[in-house]
């Protein structure tokens, strides 16, 4: 567990490998964001019969340097009823855990024959990410809250109404999602018995069943945890079509209206930061991250990254197809899906991967023991499984309708019944 | 399910292909394509002149009269009795455009009683100062081949300066059905008399007396002028 460079103690060696991996890591992340906000606008231009941008370099690849050099030139407004340092601050602290984030990400490495995803450089073992941090995916819920702190903070600091709206939308939205984001999360957690992400890959890279089907979280948890974080981490970058913390429509850009210049370039970099990280964190819970088979040709870490780089493009594609594709939800309806939708089934789910772990023979000690016969122990489980779901599903769905009728009642809002005249 | 249907709407868009141009904002070279224009577009004007090469322009100021947004500046003055610049007794002797404030509403081209002024299809001029954005007769009047002068700054493209008069043939009195046919407008420098709008009637064959001024295919780019 950890990197195993640094389990001999710690050298000068060792730090300088750090900071190279950070710096390089750092790099990759700022390419990736440009490419990625041009990949977004293609994309999106594409699904809406455009062309998109296409002067700035070939294929208009050069657009968000043109931007982000338009912007770093512009000037940089300071309203006059903000907080000054609190709005200054508010831009990096959404920036820095954008860049913490992915630094668990493990995005190349041989995971193959056993390899754990080991290379060697300067004669150091060491794992193709940032740093394997033992308590990786906590690392991400909590870069991730400390992020919504950013758009919080900038919304309030900005003294103006909109973005104030918007601050308090954000709030509201990362409680409500992040409790499924966790719960989903937990599901893989239990699958892999690790929280180094590291070893989640390590655990995808075995022999799944029948020796062809990939041991992916996805098909190991049942799909349902992996949409349940898809919606739940399109939620927490706040994209559409939950991005009612920006709403243009509404409210003028949301917690950015007051930012411009600089500032205003660090949220839009933080914001597609977090999309690549987000995509790339799926990829590494569910889909096996850098694990797939080496075809030869290239040496073994490439192929990890080749197939980190596939299944993250899927991903970030996914992403910019619910943006050309789902108008904005309501604020009742973002409240309804993660409170009554998101977190019950998440949580039912984690139950069940609990209770099947628990009981099925390839634990070893089997503790939810129903009939005496090992393999159909299971199965009765999986049955009993089902009565309780059902019957939470129907007592939950009962609550919901219940509770809305009497508050319904209780504001005058039930549409009393008239006698239509006849004409 | 509601929420998937419009998944595959939206990814079927990808293959339908793009509606858009690839304009690059007039660099030119093969790969820059802009859209086809219609013919009656409200560009930049032109001063016409008769076939003779006087200019029809007569110093009048209906147009500066007309102009919603005050952007044309026209002084007549009485022609030189040695050198007539225009047919009848005055001409223009100034005569401005700020482009500045132009909205391109061709009210000006409607009321013109001599077709002196029209609009060709162009659009894509700019500025660096206001005094430069003031067209002045220098720069508006046609060419001795009657074509519309191409300004260094502007970016002209094959097809912007052909049917220059389009919009003022397409106003002109002869909308009525009862002239379907009849070209009741001056010959231009370089384009003779142009043949009349078709279709007012609800047919779109132009009756015999027409003239028979140019083919049909070069006057008209994309149909857009039948009924």
């Amino acid at each position: 567990m950890g990197e195993p460079y640094l389990s001999d103690g710690v050298d000068f060696g060792d730090v300088l490998l750090a900071g190279g991996k950070a710096l390089v890591a750092f790099v990759v992340l700022l390419i990736s964001v440009m490419l990625m906000v041009w990949f977004e606008r293609k994309v999106v231009s594409r699904l809406q019969n455009r062309i998109g941008p296409n002067i700035a370099g070939p294929f208009g690849l050069f657009q968000t340097l043109a931007d982000g050099i338009k912007l770093f030139f512009k000037e940089d407004s300071n309203p006059a009823k903000s907080d000054p340092f609190v709005f200054k601050l508010a831009p990096y602290l959404s920036l820095i855990p954008a860049f913490l984030t992915f630094a668990i990400v493990p995005i190349a490495g041989d995971f193959n024959d056993g390899n754990r995803g080991k290379v060697t450089m300067f004669g150091r073992e060491t794992f193709l990410q940032v740093a394997d941090v033992p308590i990786g995916v906590l690392l991400f819920l909590a870069m991730s809250s400390i992020g919504v702190y950013g758009i919080m903070l900038a919304g309030w600091s900005s003294g103006s109404k909109y973005p104030l709206m918007g601050s308090v939308r954000a709030t509201a939205q990362a409680i409500s999602y992040e409790a499924a984001l966790g719960l989903s999360l937990a599901s893989v957690i239990l699958l892999s018995g690790s929280l180094s992400t590291n070893e989640i890959v390590n655990v995808q890279a075995d022999v799944g069943y029948a020796g062809f089907i990939p041991n992916w979280h996805i098909l190991t948890s049942a799909i349902v945890p992996f949409v349940v974080f898809l919606i739940a981490g399109t939620a927490e970058l706040n994209r559409p079509p939950f991005d009612l913390v920006e709403a243009e429509q509404e409210l003028v850009g949301g917690f950015h209206t007051e930012y411009s210049s600089i500032s205003f370039a660090l949220f839009f970099l933080a914001e597609f930061m977090n999309t690549v990280t987000m995509g790339a964190i799926i990829v590494t819970l569910f889909f096996g991250g850098p694990a797939g088979p080496d075809f030869g040709l290239l040496p073994g870490w490439l192929w990890g990254f080749v197939w980190f780089f596939l299944k993250l493009i899927v991903f970030l594609f996914i992403f910019v197809w619910f943006r050309a594709t789902l108008p904005r939800l309501r604020y009742d309806q973002l409240m309804d899906l993660g409170w009554k939708v998101l977190i019950p089934l998440s949580l039912a789910w984690l139950l069940v991967l609990g209770g099947l772990r628990l009981s099925s023979p390839d634990n070893g000690n089997i503790s939810l023991r129903f009939i005496d016969n090992d393999s159909a122990n299971s199965f009765v489980f999986v049955g009993f499984v089902f009565i309780v779901l059902l019957a939470g599903s129907i007592l939950l769905s009962l609550a919901i309708t219940t509770a809305r009728d009497e508050r319904l009642e209780a504001s005058g809002l039930v549409s009393v019944p008239v006698e239509e005249e006849e004409d | 399910m509601g929420y998937l249907a419009g998944f595959p709407v939206t990814l079927k868009k990808w293959f339908e292909g793009v509606n858009t141009k690839n304009y690059l904002g007039g660099k030119g070279g093969k790969s820059d394509i802009k859209a086809p224009k219609p013919e009656r577009l409200h560009g930049r004007h032109v001063l016409n002149k008769y076939e003779d090469g006087m200019e029809k322009c007569i110093g009048c100021e209906l147009c500066a009269g007309v102009c919603p947004a005050n952007c044309i500046y026209v002084r007549g003055e009485d022609n030189p009795v040695s050198d007539p610049k225009s047919p009848g007794e005055r001409f223009g002797f100034v005569y401005e455009i700020n482009y500045l404030r132009c909205i391109h509403c061709d009210l000006c081209v409607e009321a013109c009683p001599t077709e002196a002024i029209t609009e060709t299809k162009l659009f894509e001029f700019s500025f660096t100062d206001r005094k430069s954005a003031i067209y002045t007769k220098d720069e508006l009047l046609v060419d001795d081949e009657g074509k519309p002068q191409e300004l260094p700054w502007e970016d002209w493209r094959e097809g912007e300066d052909k049917d220059t008069s389009g919009w003022m043939r397409a106003t002109a009195p002869n909308g009525d059905k009862n002239y379907q046919g009849l070209a009741a407008w001056s010959g231009e420098l370089g384009h003779g008399v142009r043949k009349p709008e078709v279709g007012q009637s609800g047919s779109s064959t132009p009756s015999s007396h027409g003239s028979t001024m140019g083919s049909p295919s070069d006057q008209d780019q994309d149909g857009s002028n039948n009924g």
